[in-house]
Protein backbone atom coordinates (compact mmCIF):
# COMPACT_ATOMS: atom_id res chain seq x y z
CA UNK A 1 0.00 0.00 0.00
CA UNK A 2 1.79 3.18 -1.16
CA UNK A 3 0.72 6.79 -1.14
CA UNK A 4 -0.89 6.71 -4.61
CA UNK A 5 -3.11 3.81 -3.46
CA UNK A 6 -4.04 5.82 -0.40
CA UNK A 7 -4.80 8.91 -2.50
CA UNK A 8 -7.12 6.80 -4.63
CA UNK A 9 -8.87 5.43 -1.53
CA UNK A 10 -9.23 8.97 -0.16
CA UNK A 11 -10.66 10.15 -3.49
CA UNK A 12 -13.22 7.31 -3.50
CA UNK A 13 -14.17 8.02 0.11
CA UNK A 14 -14.66 11.74 -0.54
CA UNK A 15 -16.84 10.90 -3.55
CA UNK A 16 -18.77 8.43 -1.40
CA UNK A 17 -19.40 11.00 1.33
CA UNK A 18 -20.65 13.37 -1.39
CA UNK A 19 -23.23 10.69 -2.29
CA UNK A 20 -21.58 8.64 -5.09
CA UNK A 21 -22.88 5.12 -4.49
CA UNK A 22 -20.62 3.43 -7.05
CA UNK A 23 -17.48 5.07 -5.67
CA UNK A 24 -18.54 3.89 -2.22
CA UNK A 25 -18.99 0.30 -3.41
CA UNK A 26 -15.52 0.41 -4.97
CA UNK A 27 -14.07 1.89 -1.77
CA UNK A 28 -15.62 -0.85 0.35
CA UNK A 29 -14.35 -3.63 -1.97
CA UNK A 30 -10.81 -2.27 -1.70
CA UNK A 31 -11.15 -1.81 2.05
CA UNK A 32 -12.36 -5.43 2.34
CA UNK A 33 -9.22 -6.66 0.52
CA UNK A 34 -6.92 -4.69 2.82
CA UNK A 35 -8.70 -5.83 5.98
CA UNK A 36 -8.80 -9.45 4.76
CA UNK A 37 -5.01 -9.41 4.33
CA UNK A 38 -4.59 -7.84 7.75
CA UNK A 39 -6.91 -10.32 9.49
CA UNK A 40 -5.28 -13.35 7.84
CA UNK A 41 -1.84 -12.16 8.97
CA UNK A 42 -2.98 -11.57 12.54
CA UNK A 43 -5.14 -14.67 13.11
CA UNK A 44 -2.60 -17.48 13.28
CA UNK A 45 -4.21 -19.95 15.68
CA UNK A 46 -7.61 -20.13 14.04
CA UNK A 47 -10.69 -19.89 16.22
CA UNK A 48 -11.77 -16.69 14.52
CA UNK A 49 -12.85 -16.52 10.89
CA UNK A 50 -10.96 -13.64 9.20
CA UNK A 51 -14.05 -12.99 7.09
CA UNK A 52 -16.03 -12.19 10.27
CA UNK A 53 -13.46 -9.50 11.05
CA UNK A 54 -13.73 -8.16 7.48
CA UNK A 55 -17.51 -7.87 7.73
CA UNK A 56 -17.53 -6.36 11.20
CA UNK A 57 -14.88 -3.83 10.15
CA UNK A 58 -16.86 -2.85 7.03
CA UNK A 59 -19.93 -2.20 9.17
CA UNK A 60 -17.86 -0.04 11.54
CA UNK A 61 -16.27 1.84 8.64
CA UNK A 62 -19.74 2.60 7.36
CA UNK A 63 -21.27 3.72 10.65
CA UNK A 64 -18.17 5.68 11.74
CA UNK A 65 -17.16 7.19 8.39
CA UNK A 66 -17.63 10.68 9.85
CA UNK A 67 -14.59 10.01 12.10
CA UNK A 68 -12.30 10.07 9.05
CA UNK A 69 -10.82 13.52 8.38
CA UNK A 70 -11.01 14.33 4.68
CA UNK A 71 -7.43 15.65 4.66
CA UNK A 72 -5.98 12.60 6.46
CA UNK A 73 -4.65 9.37 4.89
CA UNK A 74 -7.16 6.51 4.83
CA UNK A 75 -4.94 3.53 5.70
CA UNK A 76 -4.10 4.40 9.35
CA UNK A 77 -7.77 5.06 10.06
CA UNK A 78 -8.90 1.88 8.33
CA UNK A 79 -6.33 -0.38 10.01
CA UNK A 80 -7.08 1.19 13.40
CA UNK A 81 -10.73 0.17 13.02
CA UNK A 82 -9.73 -3.34 11.88
CA UNK A 83 -7.37 -3.70 14.86
CA UNK A 84 -10.08 -2.55 17.27
CA UNK A 85 -12.52 -5.11 15.87
CA UNK A 86 -9.91 -7.88 15.92
CA UNK A 87 -9.04 -7.22 19.58
CA UNK A 88 -12.76 -7.14 20.38
CA UNK A 89 -13.23 -10.52 18.67
CA UNK A 90 -10.29 -12.07 20.55
CA UNK A 91 -11.73 -10.79 23.83
CA UNK A 92 -15.16 -12.25 23.09
CA UNK A 93 -13.60 -15.53 22.03
CA UNK A 94 -11.60 -15.64 25.26
CA UNK A 95 -14.80 -15.32 27.24
CA UNK A 96 -16.56 -17.92 25.14
CA UNK A 97 -13.71 -20.40 25.64
CA UNK A 98 -13.99 -20.01 29.42
CA UNK A 99 -17.67 -20.81 29.15
CA UNK A 100 -16.89 -23.85 26.96
CA UNK A 101 -14.44 -25.17 29.54
CA UNK A 102 -17.06 -24.84 32.28
CA UNK A 103 -19.54 -26.73 30.12
CA UNK A 104 -17.05 -29.55 29.56
CA UNK A 105 -16.42 -29.80 33.29
CA UNK A 106 -20.09 -30.66 33.79
CA UNK A 107 -20.32 -34.47 33.98
CA UNK A 108 -23.61 -34.53 32.04
CA UNK A 109 -22.20 -32.58 29.10
CA UNK A 110 -22.47 -34.51 25.84
CA UNK A 111 -20.05 -33.92 22.99
CA UNK A 112 -21.85 -31.88 20.37
CA UNK A 113 -21.84 -32.65 16.68
CA UNK A 114 -19.71 -30.29 14.63
CA UNK A 115 -22.06 -27.79 13.03
CA UNK A 116 -21.53 -26.19 9.67
CA UNK A 117 -19.62 -22.90 10.02
CA UNK A 118 -22.18 -20.21 10.67
CA UNK A 119 -21.23 -16.65 9.86
CA UNK A 120 -21.66 -14.22 12.69
CA UNK A 121 -23.41 -11.73 10.45
CA UNK A 122 -26.23 -14.18 9.68
CA UNK A 123 -26.96 -14.59 13.38
CA UNK A 124 -27.12 -10.80 13.69
CA UNK A 125 -29.36 -10.62 10.61
CA UNK A 126 -31.74 -13.22 12.06
CA UNK A 127 -32.09 -11.24 15.27
CA UNK A 128 -33.52 -8.21 13.42
CA UNK A 129 -37.18 -7.25 13.44
CA UNK A 130 -38.90 -8.91 10.44
CA UNK A 131 -39.40 -5.65 8.51
CA UNK A 132 -35.75 -4.62 8.77
CA UNK A 133 -34.59 -8.17 8.06
CA UNK A 134 -36.53 -8.46 4.79
CA UNK A 135 -35.27 -5.05 3.59
CA UNK A 136 -31.61 -5.82 4.43
CA UNK A 137 -31.87 -9.29 2.85
CA UNK A 138 -33.52 -7.94 -0.32
CA UNK A 139 -30.82 -5.29 -0.86
CA UNK A 140 -27.86 -7.50 0.07
CA UNK A 141 -28.51 -11.19 -0.63
CA UNK A 142 -31.01 -10.65 -3.48
CA UNK A 143 -29.15 -7.62 -4.83
CA UNK A 144 -32.30 -5.52 -5.31
CA UNK A 145 -32.27 -1.74 -5.64
CA UNK A 146 -34.04 0.52 -3.15
CA UNK A 147 -36.92 1.17 -5.56
CA UNK A 148 -37.36 -2.55 -6.44
CA UNK A 149 -37.37 -3.41 -2.73
CA UNK A 150 -39.93 -0.70 -2.08
CA UNK A 151 -42.37 -1.97 -4.70
CA UNK A 152 -41.80 -5.66 -3.80
CA UNK A 153 -42.50 -5.06 -0.13
CA UNK A 154 -45.20 -2.42 -0.65
CA UNK A 155 -43.26 0.23 1.23
CA UNK A 156 -42.24 3.79 0.37
CA UNK A 157 -38.63 4.31 -0.71
CA UNK A 158 -38.06 6.49 2.36
CA UNK A 159 -39.31 3.71 4.64
CA UNK A 160 -36.97 1.24 2.88
CA UNK A 161 -33.99 3.58 3.38
CA UNK A 162 -34.80 4.05 7.05
CA UNK A 163 -35.26 0.29 7.61
CA UNK A 164 -31.99 -0.44 5.78
CA UNK A 165 -30.05 2.10 7.84
CA UNK A 166 -31.51 0.97 11.16
CA UNK A 167 -31.10 -2.69 10.23
CA UNK A 168 -27.40 -2.23 9.43
CA UNK A 169 -26.84 -0.30 12.67
CA UNK A 170 -28.57 -3.08 14.64
CA UNK A 171 -26.47 -5.74 12.91
CA UNK A 172 -23.32 -3.84 13.85
CA UNK A 173 -24.46 -3.67 17.49
CA UNK A 174 -25.26 -7.37 17.70
CA UNK A 175 -22.35 -8.66 15.65
CA UNK A 176 -20.62 -11.53 17.44
CA UNK A 177 -22.85 -11.18 20.49
CA UNK A 178 -25.65 -13.49 19.31
CA UNK B 1 -24.51 -13.19 3.91
CA UNK B 2 -21.37 -12.97 1.77
CA UNK B 3 -19.06 -9.97 2.13
CA UNK B 4 -19.97 -8.79 -1.38
CA UNK B 5 -23.63 -8.87 -0.41
CA UNK B 6 -22.91 -6.84 2.70
CA UNK B 7 -21.07 -4.27 0.58
CA UNK B 8 -24.17 -3.91 -1.63
CA UNK B 9 -26.29 -3.13 1.42
CA UNK B 10 -23.75 -0.65 2.83
CA UNK B 11 -23.37 1.16 -0.50
CA UNK B 12 -27.16 1.41 -0.84
CA UNK B 13 -27.40 3.11 2.56
CA UNK B 14 -26.78 6.54 1.08
CA UNK B 15 -28.13 8.65 3.91
CA UNK B 16 -25.65 11.49 4.43
CA UNK B 17 -23.13 10.71 7.18
CA UNK B 18 -23.85 12.31 10.56
CA UNK B 19 -22.24 15.58 11.66
CA UNK B 20 -18.44 15.62 11.61
CA UNK B 21 -16.62 14.89 14.86
CA UNK B 22 -15.11 18.35 14.90
CA UNK B 23 -18.54 20.01 14.82
CA UNK B 24 -19.79 17.74 17.59
CA UNK B 25 -16.79 18.48 19.84
CA UNK B 26 -17.11 22.25 19.49
CA UNK B 27 -20.83 21.98 20.18
CA UNK B 28 -20.22 19.76 23.20
CA UNK B 29 -17.59 22.15 24.60
CA UNK B 30 -19.89 25.17 24.23
CA UNK B 31 -22.79 23.30 25.84
CA UNK B 32 -20.60 22.00 28.67
CA UNK B 33 -19.28 25.49 29.45
CA UNK B 34 -22.84 26.85 29.45
CA UNK B 35 -24.09 24.08 31.77
CA UNK B 36 -21.17 24.57 34.18
CA UNK B 37 -21.72 28.35 34.20
CA UNK B 38 -25.45 27.90 34.82
CA UNK B 39 -24.85 25.54 37.76
CA UNK B 40 -22.31 27.99 39.18
CA UNK B 41 -24.61 31.00 38.87
CA UNK B 42 -27.56 29.10 40.33
CA UNK B 43 -25.73 27.87 43.43
CA UNK B 44 -22.69 30.09 44.12
CA UNK B 45 -21.68 33.72 43.93
CA UNK B 46 -18.36 35.19 42.81
CA UNK B 47 -16.06 36.06 45.70
CA UNK B 48 -16.79 39.59 47.03
CA UNK B 49 -13.23 40.80 46.40
CA UNK B 50 -13.09 39.48 42.82
CA UNK B 51 -12.02 42.79 41.26
CA UNK B 52 -9.13 43.19 43.69
CA UNK B 53 -8.13 39.51 43.47
CA UNK B 54 -8.13 39.53 39.67
CA UNK B 55 -5.03 41.71 39.75
CA UNK B 56 -2.99 39.37 41.95
CA UNK B 57 -0.47 36.93 40.55
CA UNK B 58 -1.77 33.94 42.54
CA UNK B 59 -5.34 34.37 41.30
CA UNK B 60 -4.24 34.78 37.70
CA UNK B 61 -2.05 31.70 37.97
CA UNK B 62 -4.97 29.62 39.24
CA UNK B 63 -7.08 30.76 36.34
CA UNK B 64 -4.34 30.14 33.75
CA UNK B 65 -3.37 26.66 35.00
CA UNK B 66 -6.99 25.44 34.90
CA UNK B 67 -7.71 27.02 31.54
CA UNK B 68 -4.52 25.43 30.17
CA UNK B 69 -5.71 22.06 31.44
CA UNK B 70 -9.11 22.51 29.75
CA UNK B 71 -7.61 23.59 26.41
CA UNK B 72 -5.01 20.81 26.41
CA UNK B 73 -7.56 18.14 27.35
CA UNK B 74 -9.91 19.40 24.63
CA UNK B 75 -7.18 18.97 22.00
CA UNK B 76 -6.24 15.54 23.38
CA UNK B 77 -9.85 14.36 23.46
CA UNK B 78 -10.37 15.33 19.83
CA UNK B 79 -7.36 13.19 18.90
CA UNK B 80 -8.34 10.23 21.09
CA UNK B 81 -11.93 10.08 19.85
CA UNK B 82 -10.76 8.91 16.41
CA UNK B 83 -9.81 5.25 15.86
CA UNK B 84 -6.24 6.10 14.82
CA UNK B 85 -5.79 8.64 17.64
CA UNK B 86 -2.15 8.55 18.71
CA UNK B 87 -1.59 8.75 22.47
CA UNK B 88 1.91 10.19 21.99
CA UNK B 89 0.51 13.26 20.24
CA UNK B 90 -1.59 14.07 23.29
CA UNK B 91 1.34 14.11 25.74
CA UNK B 92 2.53 17.70 25.07
CA UNK B 93 -1.07 18.94 25.24
CA UNK B 94 -1.70 17.25 28.57
CA UNK B 95 1.68 18.10 30.14
CA UNK B 96 1.43 21.90 29.84
CA UNK B 97 -0.83 22.38 32.85
CA UNK B 98 1.04 20.04 35.28
CA UNK B 99 4.35 21.73 34.34
CA UNK B 100 2.88 25.16 35.13
CA UNK B 101 1.55 23.82 38.41
CA UNK B 102 4.89 22.32 39.48
CA UNK B 103 6.64 25.58 38.60
CA UNK B 104 4.16 27.62 40.65
CA UNK B 105 4.39 25.28 43.64
CA UNK B 106 8.20 25.50 43.53
CA UNK B 107 8.03 29.28 43.40
CA UNK B 108 5.57 29.36 46.31
CA UNK B 109 7.84 27.13 48.43
CA UNK B 110 10.83 29.40 47.76
CA UNK B 111 9.04 32.68 48.45
CA UNK B 112 6.97 31.84 51.55
CA UNK B 113 8.09 30.81 55.06
CA UNK B 114 7.70 27.11 55.75
CA UNK B 115 5.55 27.76 58.87
CA UNK B 116 2.82 29.14 56.56
CA UNK B 117 2.74 26.08 54.26
CA UNK B 118 0.20 23.95 56.15
CA UNK B 119 -2.20 26.88 56.34
CA UNK B 120 -1.73 27.68 52.65
CA UNK B 121 -2.23 24.05 51.66
CA UNK B 122 -5.34 23.47 53.76
CA UNK B 123 -6.91 26.88 52.99
CA UNK B 124 -10.34 27.60 54.40
CA UNK B 125 -12.55 25.74 51.95
CA UNK B 126 -10.70 22.53 51.08
CA UNK B 127 -13.36 19.80 51.13
CA UNK B 128 -15.95 22.28 49.96
CA UNK B 129 -13.74 23.10 46.95
CA UNK B 130 -13.20 19.42 46.16
CA UNK B 131 -16.93 18.64 46.25
CA UNK B 132 -18.01 21.71 44.29
CA UNK B 133 -15.52 21.24 41.47
CA UNK B 134 -16.67 17.61 41.21
CA UNK B 135 -20.33 18.67 41.23
CA UNK B 136 -19.89 21.39 38.61
CA UNK B 137 -17.90 18.94 36.45
CA UNK B 138 -20.51 16.16 36.38
CA UNK B 139 -22.74 17.84 33.78
CA UNK B 140 -19.86 18.59 31.39
CA UNK B 141 -18.51 15.04 31.85
CA UNK B 142 -21.86 13.54 30.84
CA UNK B 143 -21.96 15.75 27.75
CA UNK B 144 -18.44 14.69 26.74
CA UNK B 145 -19.24 10.99 27.20
CA UNK B 146 -22.24 11.40 24.89
CA UNK B 147 -20.07 13.20 22.32
CA UNK B 148 -17.53 10.39 22.59
CA UNK B 149 -20.18 7.84 21.65
CA UNK B 150 -20.46 9.74 18.37
CA UNK B 151 -16.74 9.16 17.83
CA UNK B 152 -14.80 5.90 17.71
CA UNK B 153 -12.02 5.83 20.32
CA UNK B 154 -9.74 2.80 20.16
CA UNK B 155 -9.04 3.12 23.91
CA UNK B 156 -12.24 4.23 25.51
CA UNK B 157 -10.88 4.13 29.07
CA UNK B 158 -8.07 6.59 28.33
CA UNK B 159 -10.38 8.81 26.29
CA UNK B 160 -12.84 8.79 29.20
CA UNK B 161 -10.11 9.79 31.64
CA UNK B 162 -9.20 12.74 29.39
CA UNK B 163 -12.89 13.68 29.16
CA UNK B 164 -12.80 13.86 32.98
CA UNK B 165 -9.74 16.15 32.82
CA UNK B 166 -11.60 18.41 30.40
CA UNK B 167 -14.72 18.48 32.58
CA UNK B 168 -12.54 19.19 35.63
CA UNK B 169 -10.65 21.93 33.79
CA UNK B 170 -13.90 23.67 32.86
CA UNK B 171 -15.42 23.25 36.33
CA UNK B 172 -12.22 24.49 37.98
CA UNK B 173 -11.89 27.50 35.69
CA UNK B 174 -15.39 28.58 36.66
CA UNK B 175 -15.10 27.71 40.38
CA UNK B 176 -11.99 29.93 40.59
CA UNK B 177 -14.36 32.93 40.57
CA UNK B 178 -15.80 31.79 43.91
CA UNK B 179 -12.77 30.27 45.63
CA UNK B 180 -10.78 32.52 48.00
CA UNK B 181 -7.85 30.13 48.56
CA UNK B 182 -5.25 31.32 46.09
CA UNK B 183 -2.04 29.48 47.06
CA UNK B 184 -0.63 27.12 44.41
CA UNK B 185 -0.26 24.62 47.27
CA UNK B 186 -4.04 24.65 47.70
CA UNK B 187 -4.68 24.35 43.95
CA UNK B 188 -2.17 21.50 43.57
CA UNK B 189 -3.95 19.56 46.32
CA UNK B 190 -7.69 20.16 46.28
CA UNK B 191 -8.35 21.05 42.65
CA UNK B 192 -6.12 18.15 41.60
CA UNK B 193 -8.07 15.74 43.80
CA UNK B 194 -11.39 16.83 42.32
CA UNK B 195 -10.09 16.68 38.75
CA UNK B 196 -8.56 13.25 39.37
CA UNK B 197 -11.92 12.09 40.71
CA UNK B 198 -13.71 13.26 37.58
CA UNK B 199 -11.03 11.63 35.46
CA UNK B 200 -11.42 8.27 37.19
CA UNK B 201 -15.18 8.51 36.86
CA UNK B 202 -14.81 9.33 33.16
CA UNK B 203 -12.56 6.31 32.58
CA UNK B 204 -14.96 3.90 34.30
CA UNK B 205 -18.05 5.31 32.57
CA UNK B 206 -16.47 5.37 29.11
CA UNK B 207 -15.38 1.73 29.33
CA UNK B 208 -19.01 0.79 29.83
CA UNK B 209 -20.78 3.36 27.64
CA UNK B 210 -18.46 3.92 24.68
CA UNK B 211 -18.48 0.73 22.60
CA UNK B 212 -18.73 0.66 18.86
Amino acid sequence: MDSSDDNELARLMRAAIAGDERAYGEFLRRAACLVRGFARRKIVNGGIDPEDIVQETLLAIHLKRHTWREDAPVAPWLYAIARYKLIDAFRRRGRRMEIDIEAIAEPAAEPQAELAREWEINRALESLAPGQRSVVAAVSVDGRSISETASNLGMSETAVRVALHRGLAAIARRFGRG
Amino acid sequence: METNELIKALAADTRPPPASLSTVWWGAAALAAAVAAAVFLATLAPRPDLAAAAGTLRFLFKFVVLLTLALGAFGALRILSRPEGDLRKTVPLLMASPILLVAAVTLELFTTPSESWPERLMGTSNVYCFLLVMAIGLGPLSIFLLAMRHGAPSRSGIAGAVAGLLAGGIAGTIYVLHCTDDSPLFVATWYTLAIAGLSGLGALAAQRLVRW
